[in-house]
């Protein structure tokens, strides 16, 4: 069951033999769906258990012959960068199934989609073959647009719906542009991207294409994490999106273009990434402090989550754009940390807007007498996202801003500040506005979560956040020797320019 | 391999056309459908064979007029499958046509005959010929439904606009012929110097290409094809759009770089602007569109701007993409002619409206008609994603010698990027389109339907997922052109 391959392919295999059943066993859809997410959560669980961090390589690693025409194989592996990642990835989208109890429309088709969306996104992380990467990725997009348009909520579904596709493709599109590029310039008739990192480390590009190559990388996938200016689809999409979508996407995908850039963009292209990088740090400002601020304002929770989420994104950016392997591991820190946040977050606020029909706080109020159990882990989650230390974020958040300290004072300094300041602001008004004062009457009703099973996801959820939080070493160890050999590629080529 | 062996498969094609043709004479209206499902059978049968020839060597035949290369068969085979398909469309459309159903299926098998005479075509007299051959069998089947005014204008619109390009081609061949003395492309391209830099040849070659680009609906020569398809009946549409399309892409393809490759090179520039025209003017004009037939017509002139990426990119590796390209727009365009012939039936629409509802009505039919758009938009793990992975491909990889076509890689880019929108829209009606579908029966489907709709997902998925034989194939037929 460690077999990589076995899980990425059960979600999927699931999702065909979903397609397969008659259209009336609608227990059983839920069933399929629900096993095959949980036996990749065990085989994700027993990969990164069995993950030996003193090794070096890749480890897992599965390798067959796909197009051998163009070089393209099917090659998965994983090692320290994303071993984390897939476990957080199979733990999301097992807790995305188990909080899909509120669909009762089209179950078959919800759940054939939901799985499809889950196979591609954990492919996406294990892939080391550039064209399989960016496949799983792609494979996700039609379902998010589905379910987005026939599950989804609220009067702009529709524009939400496409402007996220679109922007998703546009920055898709850019991305592959980027790595056809990447590929024609290497000269090498191989996708495998073992074979062209040793290849690029000896026969660097010339640093003038590099540079261009890079910057289509970086927006590309700027794009796909919601890089400032490009950001706008991120809090719409969220809102709009059933909660299944918006904790797979908000809490996995979108971490797909940051994955990107530190495997792939920062280690082939080094002197690319250093001419990159300043820009990248001041666009995430943009992040941090922009969308921190219009999440002060929101009035819809969601809104306020998904600007939120758009805001967390500019650590990762700045820990990738400090180029030193204190910020660099944080980033990856921050993007596991965030992505079981997100997942979190989201679902909790999927479980309120299906008992209360509305997601606006000002209707809300002294929830918390009502539903100790959410309303606590909402608390709990909005607390992480404030940067408690405890939870996940913070050892992440923290290492970001050691590591930018070096290269970027002010930046380091306006950051800290939306982190500590904007982030607990909004945050606490949340806390405030939802879950105390004094309960109103037409909430007398509200049932919490009855039973154990109900409150499965978001205890795994939230003892994820907590496990990462109080053992940051569990994600950090195995990481060291990937990152501090990507960032030496990159600090090398300044000093040998 | 004697002349006449070599041309056995299109016997065997007209042959069937023939005998379609005469026993409907003599076979009772009720049984006429058996007619078109032996057609069917005898077309998957000759594609089937054609897998049992085997070419050490090209085969040039009635005095080089004909080439029998890897090229030629690999269209040959995608021209029999599209036929194969466009059969079960048109004998699903069958209730919407007043009579004479059996004479459709003879013509389309008649006009198979021609497209795989312009597979082979070495000589602009064949070319000629086998084009008309298609050309003129089409100005029937567009205006087949003669009860139906928009039928019959499409018909003679698609007759004088179709006539004005045979003019050109044929006003083409004349300069030709006149300058280098030859009709045959292999010989036209080892003539003399003079002779290929006279300016008679120059003018005679870029005729011909007119002509060609009518056939393909490039830019500036496109504007007949919205209104044809949107009058013409759907099976007609979906083989315009395939069938048509690809013919006039191989004799394209062996004008561009057999018949004066030195010539054609030098004309790299106006090609990428050509190029870049129709992609934007087909994915431009598809947005507003709300009939399925003319949004596919936008959509196939913006396809025939990636298909000529191909060509901007000079290579073999661009050659091969635009075959593997045609491949997935086969199974994808006929995915959606097919379901849409099977979601109307009864009714005389093509707006994308009157698709709503779909989703609950046929999970099927609304699944497969996802795949057919996903894959046109080129989201994997579909054909069309390959596609289009290939020849952007293709476009970097020559950029290096050209760096304008950085320029028509970032056009491209949008182009894909506007398609999803509008490609996207019609799966937004098919899943949550404003309709009460609740009122609208299920829709139950035969058979042969069920089948030809599995070979279209099975070829969608196939291309998408395990491209490896097929691209082997188009590299296969993009080396028996002469590369230097």
């Amino acid at each position: 069951m460690a077999n990589l391959s076995f899980i990425i392919f059960c979600p999927l295999v699931a999702a065909v033999l979903i397609a397969l059943l008659p259209r009336t066993f609608n227990v059983l859809f839920r069933a399929v769906a629900l096993l095959a997410t949980g036996l990749s959560l065990l085989g994700a669980v027993r990969v990164f258990a069995g993950f030996d961090s003193a090794a070096t390589g890749l480890q897992f690693e599965q390798h067959f012959r796909w197009v051998d025409a163009l070089g393209i194989g099917y090659h998965v592996g994983v090692d320290g960068l994303n071993v984390g990642l897939v476990l957080m990835a199979a733990l999301v989208a097992f807790a995305a199934v188990c909080v899909s109890r509120e669909i009762r429309e089209r179950q078959q088709f919800y759940y054939i989609l939901v799985l499809a969306m889950a196979g591609g996104i954990l492919g996406a992380f294990a892939s080391f073959d550039l064209f399989l990467f960016y496949f799983f990725h792609e494979l996700a997009l039609v379902p998010t647009f589905i379910l987005i348009g026939v599950w989804g909520r609220g009067a702009q579904r529709d524009y939400a719906t496409f402007k996220l596709t679109l922007y998703l493709s546009l920055g898709a599109l850019v991305a592959l542009i980027g790595l056809i590029a990447l590929y024609v310039q290497a000269g090498q008739t191989s996708f495998n991207l073992l074979h062209l990192t040793r290849h690029l480390a000896l026969n660097p590009i010339a640093p003038g294409t590099q540079s261009w190559i890079f910057g289509l990388l970086l927006f590309g996938f700027g794009i796909l994490v919601s890089l400032w200016p490009f950001h706008t689809w991120a809090p719409l999409g969220y809102a709009a999106a059933p909660t299944a979508a918006a904790m797979l996407h908000a809490g996995v995908l979108k971490k797909f273009g940051l994955y990107g850039l530190i495997r792939i963009a920062l280690p082939l292209l080094p002197a690319g990434a250093q001419s990159w990088m300043n820009v990248l740090a001041l666009l995430c400002l943009g992040n941090i402090l922009y969308c921190g601020l219009v999440a002060l304002r929101q009035r819809d929770l969601n809104h306020l989550l998904g600007n939120s989420s758009v805001a967390h994104m500019g650590f990762a950016f700045l820990g990738i754009a400090s180029l030193s392997v204190l910020g660099v591991t944080g980033a990856v820190v921050v993007m596991v940390a965030h992505g079981l946040l997100a997942a979190l977050s989201f679902a909790l606020s999927g479980f309120l807007y299906h008992r209360l029909g509305t997601l606006e706080m000002d209707q809300m109020g002294g929830l918390l007498q009502r539903l100790p159990f959410v309303g606590g882990v909402m608390v709990m989650a909005m607390f992480a996202g404030c940067g408690l230390p405890g939870f996940a974020n913070f050892p992440g958040e923290a290492l970001v801003l050691f590591g930018a300290w070096e290269s970027y004072r002010t930046i380091t300094v306006l950051a800290c500040w939306g982190a500590l300041v904007i982030a607990a602001v909004y945050m606490l008004r949340a806390v405030r506005t939802i879950w105390h004062g004094p309960p109103l009457d037409r909430w007398k009703d509200l049932v919490d979560a009855p039973n154990l099973w109900v409150k499965l996801p978001y205890a795994l959820l939230l003892a994820g956040l907590l496990v990462f939080g109080c053992f940051p070493r569990l994600l950090t160890d195995p990481m060291q020797p990937v990152v501090s050999q990507i960032v030496q590629r990159v600090q090398g080529e300044t000093a040998t320019p | 391999m004697t002349d006449f062996a070599a041309i056995g498969l299109e016997l065997a094609v007209a042959a069937t056309g023939l005998a379609v043709l005469l026993l409907d004479l003599w076979v009772r209206p009720e049984q006429r459908r058996w007619l078109t499902w032996t057609a069917v059978l005898a077309v998957a049968g000759i594609f089937v064979a054609s897998f049992a020839l085997t070419l050490p060597e090209p085969a040039r035949l009635f005095g080089g007029l004909y080439v029998l290369d890897e090229l030629a068969l690999f269209f040959k085979r995608f021209f029999l499958l599209a036929a194969l398909l466009v059969l079960v469309v048109g004998q699903e459309f069958a209730d919407r046509f007043p009579a004479g159903h059996a004479e459709y299926s003879a013509l389309t098998l008649f006009a198979l005959t021609g497209m795989m005479f312009a597979a082979s075509a070495n000589d602009f007299v064949l070319l000629f010929v086998a084009l008309e051959l298609v050309t003129i069998t089409f100005y029937v089947l567009t205006s087949f439904q003669r009860r139906r005014v928009a039928s019959l204008e499409a018909g003679v619109k698609y007759l004088i606009l179709g006539a004005l390009s045979t003019g050109f081609l044929v006003y083409g061949l004349a300069l030709i012929f006149g300058a280098a003395g030859t009709m045959n492309f292999e010989q036209l391209a080892a003539s003399p110097p003079a002779v290929l830099e006279s300016r008679l040849l120059t003018v005679g070659l870029l005729l011909v290409l007119v002509g060609l680009a009518f056939k393909i609906a490039a830019v500036p020569f496109q504007f007949w094809a919205p209104d044809v398809y949107e009058g013409a009946p759907l099976p007609t549409t979906a083989f315009l759009a395939v069938g048509s399309k690809a013919a006039g892409i191989v004799l394209l393809l062996r004008v561009w770089f057999v018949a004066a490759p030195a010539l054609t090179a030098s004309w790299a520039g106006p090609l990428l602007v050509v190029t870049a025209l129709t992609l934007l003017y087909g994915v431009l004009c598809a947005i507003p569109q709300r009939s399925l037939k003319r949004l596919m017509a936008y959509s196939s002139i913006a396809n025939a701007g990636f298909l000529l990426l191909g060509f901007c990119s000079g290579s073999a590796a661009g050659v091969a993409a635009v075959l593997f390209y045609l491949g997935g727009y086969l199974f994808a365009v006929l995915a959606i002619f097919l379901v849409a012939t099977l979601a109307w039936r009864g009714t005389d629409t093509d707006a994308i409206a009157d698709l709503a509802g779909l989703g609950q009505r046929s999970p099927l039919l609304a699944g497969v008609l996802t795949l057919g758009l996903v894959s046109l938009a080129g989201v994997p793990p579909l054909a069309g994603f390959f596609g289009k992975f290939l020849l952007l491909k293709s476009v970097l990889a020559s950029a290096t010698l050209h760096p304008g076509l950085y320029a028509v890689a970032a056009v491209a880019l949008l182009a894909v990027v506007i398609s999803l929108y509008y490609y996207f829209g019609v799966i937004r009606v098919v899943y949550w389109g404003q309709q009460a579908a609740a009122q609208q029966p299920p829709i139950l489907l035969a058979w042969p339907a069920r089948a030809a709709l599995g070979l279209c997902v099975f070829g969608l998925l196939w291309l998408g997922c395990f491209p490896a034989n097929v691209l082997n194939l188009a590299q296969l037929a993009a080396q028996s052109l002469p590369w230097r």
